[in-house]
């Protein structure tokens, strides 16, 4: 029989090994999704130039990213970057730089889906009121994708926060770094794994609820 | 101020326009009709450059659409365009619609743009509407916001696409009103559209286009009175006879 004791979760343990993790993974989550929408929706405006050039490396870019593991994209970026650069970098930096760019694939396939769910009847007005194609996207078209995207984008940065716990492969201290050190340190590695899971299902479903929410709404403005 | 010169465009092998020549002299009103396919949206889109051309050129006013070097997104900021599907963008206000090509195109101040915005909303007949979303709007009223965006810019001639055909019946009459105050007040205008009512009230002469080719280019007693090729005719008699 499993005997569970929680007496060891205070205060004191929060704010020493949970809290360090928490903000960080915060960080990772949002930078990633801040950074991987830009570079992504550039990425998408490339495939979607009708230019080889453009479209061929973003499209290659994109399909690579989409076909490798994450853990394996996170483990080769920490062992490749400091050779690029010629320096060591750290586990954390190396994990926002490998997510961004990670993510900024799967957010540009969201985003082009959105550019094309505009007709092309919106880019001929623009176009037909003197506008450059610069203004056209960034006045007509991305606007509306985006605000289209929003669900799948929040969506897909819920799943991009759960990922963010396999920076435990190149040792970064995550939410479920501190999780596991306070197991260790403490020999109770169930409870804190156990909290650990509540705590990502709570903070992932209350944001699953919140994009359903948002979905409807947007429904009924439409 | 629109002159049209031995035009044709293909998409691939399919030939989608041959060989059309026609002008629209300033203060002229042209009304152009034909089958569907007939080419009439692509003939239209050619004149401000949206759609590319392959063989001869349009000059507006002058400049020529089909110079690699003429600066196409200034050419199109005068001259207005409207669309079948209104094309107001959603996701603005109506005032909003109505001032930001006159702010990022023409560089007007806020203040400009949205009193010149709101002289034209009041023109026709939406002043009270100046706050909602296009959403909220009938068909008719979102075409007459259209419009008045295109006069927003202050076009000096007016490229119309079939602005009346996705509208509910009881609909046309407001748009039509629109237009014809437009024609009466001298603009240049083009107008795709089988409203021969429209047609014979305002238009000077009428381009019947039929399979990518002008094959009548007459005065509208002309049109209206004999029409010359056999196809016209026929168009014609099954547009006026319901
Ligand atoms: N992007 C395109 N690629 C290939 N063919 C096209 C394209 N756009 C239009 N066409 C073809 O060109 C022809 C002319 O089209 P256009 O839209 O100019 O006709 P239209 O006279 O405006 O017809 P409608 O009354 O239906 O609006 C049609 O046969 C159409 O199928
Ligand atoms: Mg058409």
């Amino acid at each position: 029989m499993l005997a569970l004791d929680f007496a060891f979760f205070t205060p004191e343990l929060i704010s020493g090994y949970i809290v360090k993790g928490f903000i960080f993974s915060l960080q990772l989550t949002l930078v990633a999704m801040v950074g991987g929408i830009i570079l992504g929706t550039l990425l998408a405006l490339m495939r979607l130039s009708g230019r080889p050039w453009l479209v061929m490396p973003a499209a290659a870019y994109v399909n690579t990213m989409r076909s490798i593991p994450l853990v394996m994209v996170i483990l080769w970026f920490f062992l490749l970057i400091p050779l690029v650069i010629g320096k060591p970098l750290g586990a954390e930096t190396s994990a926002i730089i490998t997510f961004t760019l990670f993510e900024a694939a799967y957010y540009s396939e969201i985003m082009r889906a959105g550019i094309q769910s505009i007709s092309r009847g919106q880019v001929a007005a623009g176009y037909a009121l003197g506008m450059s194609y610069r203004q056209t996207m960034g006045l007509i078209v991305l606007p509306q994708a985006f605000r289209n995207m929003l669900p799948v984008l929040l969506t897909q940065t819920i799943i991009l926060f759960q990922d963010t716990s396999l920076v435990y492969a190149i040792g970064a201290y995550d939410l479920l770094k501190g999780f596991e050190i306070a197991g260790k340190n403490f020999n109770r590695p169930v409870e804190t794994y156990l909290v650990a899971a509540v705590l990502y299902f709570i903070i992932s479903f209350s944001l699953s609820m919140l994009v359903r929410k948002l979905q409807q709404r947007i429904a009924i403005v439409r | 101020m629109i002159e049209i010169k031995n035009i044709s465009k293909w998409y691939g092998a399919f030939r989608v326009l041959t060989d059309c020549t026609t002008q629209v002299e300033k203060g002229e009103v042209i009304v152009v009709c034909g089958p569907s396919g007939s080419g009439k949206s692509t003939l239209i889109k050619c004149v401000n450059g949206l759609e590319a051309f392959q063989q001869g050129d349009i000059f507006v006013n002058g400049t020529s659409v089909g110079d690699p070097k003429t600066n196409l997104p200034k050419l199109r900021s005068h001259v207005g365009m409207v669309f079948q599907h209104f094309e107001l963008f959603p996701h603005m206000t109506i005032t909003e619609n109505l001032s930001i090509a006159q702010v990022k195109v023409l560089g007007r101040s806020r203040d400009e743009a949205n009193e010149r915005g709101m002289k034209l909303l009041d023109r026709v007949g939406l002043k009270p509407h100046a706050h909602k979303h296009p959403g909220q709007l009938s068909g008719g009223q979102q075409q007459r916001v259209a419009i008045a965006r295109a006069l927003s810019m202050d076009p000096i001639c007016m490229l119309f696409d079939e602005p009346t055909s996705a509208l509910d019946p009881e609909m046309v009459n407001e748009v039509l009103d629109v237009m014809v105050q437009l024609a009466h007040e001298g603009m240049t205008m083009m107008v795709v559209t089988h409203e021969m009512g429209f047609a014979r009230k305002v238009s000077d002469r009428v381009i019947f286009m039929d399979q990518g080719s002008i094959v009548e280019d007459a005065t509208k007693e002309d049109f209206f009175g004999k029409p010359r090729s056999e196809r016209a005719q026929q168009f014609l008699s099954k547009i006026l006879s319901h």
